[in-house]
């Protein structure tokens, strides 16, 4: 592998992409609890996956797995159509972004970065010229003399991830990278890492606790709950058809909402036993954003909290059937706290 | 992976039971040889010599009089100082560690020496009270070698607490520095404390550089060494004992320390 | 000493120290610290210094200074305490962070952690009398490891092997040596980050190419300090060798002993001080070399 370049891929296909990673009924168990518990996913191509879920549901697991950090109880785990599962992390061919603090203090910046192609015996100059071209890639061109500690916490990631990029490893392994991040250094490092990603394109998994990171970068989004996976699909899928009640939890803020459909309109009610035949009632769950404030036929209740987010102000309200959370258009008129308000489901 | 696991195991292994037959052998040695009653088998007639020599006895007294003053003396000076490096300071307290690095890297002898020469030579009223007994002219000397330690113990035992937290929350609160180091930030770090004030009575117990070159000759380890000229077994059993009872101590507080941990977890 | 034996601590992340705004009254609160190290122990320093230049008169004069480095039996004692020293430090060095690596990679709960550490806390800074007792229990012509040796056909006398020569020293010397190196050691281990490791095995790193590449480097200041410490130590050590061998073999503390006791010629007395200048000397070169690896460090180490 003396030309690390030669093996990626600049043009992935959007579609009809073959299988990069696949976890085959995967299970970790320590003593009696279950880590992951029978996983099955697949990577195709190219394609950025993140793997959603709160501390402690298996994400971190399943990614240390398919490093070979650790050895799955059962299961298999494939890469590029080859069983990995016995073979030591330094053969797995995998690079990985880790949460903070893994650059080498040692070394300065390029020399982090030409350590994998190092140890992988490529000529002094042929790593150095990786390096920088590497470090030009994630925007730190002229930092390649500085020492980790002389970096900030998002050029460290920027190195780390240039690091990761310079074995061109058939699978990018992202272990929460921006946790330790100031919000706007995050935001700002997640597009930077999707954009790249788009331009190597190269097979990632990215692991998450933060559903809007997930959101905004992943093609597709794997929610995992204690060891489970609960739903696998694009994130636009994910947020608007969460497929059981745990990923409508934990994806963004869901309401159960109470309403009666009738003439195609969604109207909410206090739930009673039917009455017309031309009525129904059910439990639908509500987005935010998919509710209304302020509506002359909407349903009464009462400000309990208004909190400004920029464009939208997201407003709590107490109604009868419960606390409802709305998330309204910043504008003048919006109803403040303590205000008498109507909450109704946006039919557009 | 699983052969690197085992690997990691097996030399692991080996280290403790190369460590294990080095450090054993000797203490299990002086044991043994502390324990031989001549001709008549084992017992531990050396070790009740301790009840029935009034001066070994004495001595005893006077190192425990002495591990105590240096204790108390090195706390009041290593405690507010780690707080007030953490605190106000923090850029110099590598140069502050290495200052105190200086006690172990100079010789006892060396500073025995020059004690000795002030001794001999110099008089005056402060002199005289300092050299009066071996308690007042010992315990000086015997903070300076227990500082190295007792600092390293109760920074390590700082850094595990919140300490700015504390000290702000406390001051807020409307108490002064010197109730606020007392009152909140002492009981915070006790197991450090606890662990620095057994270190120094291990180190009292031990010392007999210092105290043999300024002829204070009524200490505990310098009438053990005494006692050996004419009976061996009296000698390795008390040293033996002074250093059990000193481990003793600093595993005790360490488990209860650990303990407490756990259980406030 | 925190920030060389504890250095490879990965930096906190974007936190540049700041710098504590320094008033006087600052400075104030080390001074009871300073002061006293001052006092107590650059008090005995000064005399030490100040009676090695002088005539027992009180006249300056090299003539102490030149004796203790000319003198034959002198030039012996300080070629074993530095032989001895060196090797108990290298030796107590390696084995102490191997010691101290295979505790921390031990189970974190396992009461094996709080028996090394505080074992070790006992054993580095009780040393002395104690020790020389046990090795000689254990190790002396009727000792009870050399009973049992002979037992299964090891004559360890027979080798030339005594325990107050040389080599019995160093072998108990190295016993209070592993203690210290662990007790320094242990917190720059600590601070080697498991995801170090992690990352250089991901980038297909073996198990020696992490510790030749990352660990050792960044240790590297740390063990070299603590190896540094571990000479001063030995070079310092006289309870011991007092207990071991009642001073038949020449060390420097043994000869300033001597000197100091026994007022046969003149100026002895400012012959010892001589000597404890000499021995001043060398440990201010180990510390100069001690702050040099510091500084060192400072290139990759965020101070």
């Amino acid at each position: 592998m003396t030309d690390v370049t030669e093996a990626v891929d600049e043009s992935p296909a959007a579609t009809a992409r073959g299988v990069a990673v696949e976890f085959r009924g995967v299970r970790r168990s320590y003593g009696e609890t279950h880590a992951l518990d029978g996983l099955d996913l697949t990577l195709r191509e190219g394609e950025l996956l993140a793997l959603l879920g709160p501390s402690g549901c298996g994400k971190t697991t399943a990614l240390r797995l398919l490093a070979g950090f650790d050895t799955p109880t059962s299961g298999q785990i494939l890469i590029g159509g080859k069983d990995v599962t016995a073979v030591p992390a330094a053969k797995r061919d995998t690079g990985m972004v880790f949460q903070a603090y893994s650059l080498f203090p040692t070394m300065t910046a390029a020399e982090n970065v030409a350590f994998g192609p190092r140890m992988r015996k490529v000529g002094a100059a042929e790593r150095t010229r990786r390096a920088a071209e590497l470090l030009e890639l994630v925007g730190l061109g002229d930092r390649g003399g500085s020492y980790p500690h002389q970096l900030s916490g998002g050029q460290q990631q920027r190195v780390a991830l240039a690091r990761a990029l310079a074995i061109s490893p058939s699978v990018l392994l992202l272990d929460e990278p921006l946790s330790a991040l100031d919000a706007l250094v995050r935001v700002q490092l997640r597009d930077e890492i999707r954009r790249l990603q788009l331009a190597e394109g190269i097979t990632t998994l990215f692991v998450t606790h933060d559903q809007s990171e997930a959101l905004a970068v992943a093609d597709r989004v794997a929610v995992l709950n204690k060891g489970r996976l609960e739903q696998v699909d694009t994130p636009q899928e994910v947020y608007q058809r969460p497929s059981t009640p745990f990923v409508a939890e934990f994806v963004g803020v869901m309401n159960e909402v109470p309403v009666e459909i009738e003439d195609g309109r969604t109207r909410i009610v206090v739930p009673e036993p039917a009455e017309g035949a031309y009525t129904s009632k059910l439990t639908m769950q509500v987005r935010p954003e998919s509710l209304l404030v302020g509506a002359p036929d909407g349903f009464p209740g009462t400000v309990l909290t208004s909190t400004f987010l920029g464009a939208v102000t997201r407003l709590v309200v107490t109604t009868e059937v419960g606390e409802l959370t709305v998330d309204a258009v910043t504008r003048p008129g919006l109803p403040g706290i303590g205000d008498q308000t109507t909450v109704s489901v946006d039919n557009s | 992976m699983k052969p690197a696991v085992t690997r990691g195991r097996r030399w692991r292994v080996v280290v403790f039971v190369l460590a294990g037959i080095y450090f054993l052998v000797p203490l299990l040695s002086a044991a043994e040889f502390s324990l031989r009653i001549p001709g008549s088998g084992y017992g531990f007639a050396n070790y009740l010599a301790i009840a029935t020599d009034p001066e070994l006895l004495s001595s005893l007294l006077v190192s425990l009089q002495i591990a105590i003053f240096t204790a108390v003396v090195t706390l009041v000076l290593v405690v507010p100082t780690a707080v007030w490096v953490r605190l106000r300071f923090p850029s110099i307290a590598g140069l502050l560690e290495s200052a105190t690095i200086l006690p172990i890297v100079v010789p006892p002898v060396v500073m025995a020496a020059g004690i000795a020469f002030v001794q001999a030579n110099l008089g005056g009223p402060v002199f005289r009270a300092l050299f009066a007994s071996s308690v007042t002219a010992l315990t000086p000397f015997y903070v300076v070698l227990a500082l190295p330690f007792a600092y390293r113990a109760v920074d390590n035992g700082l850094a595990a607490i919140p300490l700015r937290t504390l000290v702000e929350a406390a001051r807020n609160l409307g108490a002064g520095m010197p109730s606020t180091l007392l009152r909140v930030v002492l009981p915070a770090i006790r197991t450090a404390v606890l662990g620095a004030a057994f270190l120094t009575l291990a180190l009292v117990l031990g010392e007999i550089v210092i105290a043999r070159i300024l002829l204070y000759t009524d200490t505990f380890p310098v009438a053990v060494v005494e006692v050996g000229r004419s009976a061996a077994g009296v000698s390795v059993a008390l040293s033996l004992a002074s250093l059990l009872l000193a481990w003793v101590l600093l595993l005790a507080v360490s488990f209860a320390g650990g303990a407490r941990k756990r259980s406030s977890a | 000493m925190t920030s060389l034996l504890d250095a490879p601590a990965a930096p906190p992340e974007d936190a540049r120290p700041v710098r504590a705004a320094r008033s006087w009254t600052a400075v104030l609160g080390l001074v009871p610290f300073l002061g006293y190290m001052l006092l107590f122990l650059g008090g005995p320093l000064y005399f030490v210094i100040s009676g090695a230049l002088s005539t027992p008169e009180g006249l300056p004069t090299f003539d102490n200074v030149i004796a203790s480095i000319t003198q034959p039996q002198f030039q012996a004692a300080f070629g074993s305490s530095v032989m001895i020293s060196a090797l108990t430090a290298v030796i107590g060095a390696v084995f102490g962070a191997f010691l101290a690596q295979a505790v921390i990679t031990s189970a974190p709960e396992s009461p094996l952690r709080r028996i090394v550490s505080t074992a070790s806390g006992v054993l580095a800074y009780f040393g002395g009398v104690p020790l020389a007792f046990a090795f000689i229990a254990a190790l002396g012509q009727t000792g009870l490891a050399t009973a049992v040796l002979r037992g299964v056909g090891v004559d360890l006398y027979a080798t030339g092997f005594r325990i107050d020569s040389l080599t019995g020293l160093a072998l108990t010397y190295i016993y209070f040596q592993i203690p210290l190196m662990v007790i320094l050691i242990t917190p720059a281990l600590e601070g080697l980050q498991p995801q170090w490791r992690e990352a250089a095995e991901n980038l297909g790193a073996s198990s020696w190419a992490y510790w030749r590449h990352v660990a050792l480097p960044a240790l590297l200041p740390a063990l070299g300090g603590a190896t540094l410490v571990l000479f001063g130590n030995a070079f310092a050590a006289y309870a011991t060798a007092l207990a071991l061998t009642s001073g038949s073999i020449p060390l420097v503390p043994t000869a300033i002993a001597s000197a100091l006791s026994g007022n046969v010629i003149a100026n002895q007395q400012n012959v010892g001080l001589a000597l404890g200048f000499d021995m001043v000397i060398v440990i201010a070169i180990v510390m100069v070399g001690y702050l040099w690896l510091q500084r060192r460090a400072s290139r990759w180490a965020p101070r």
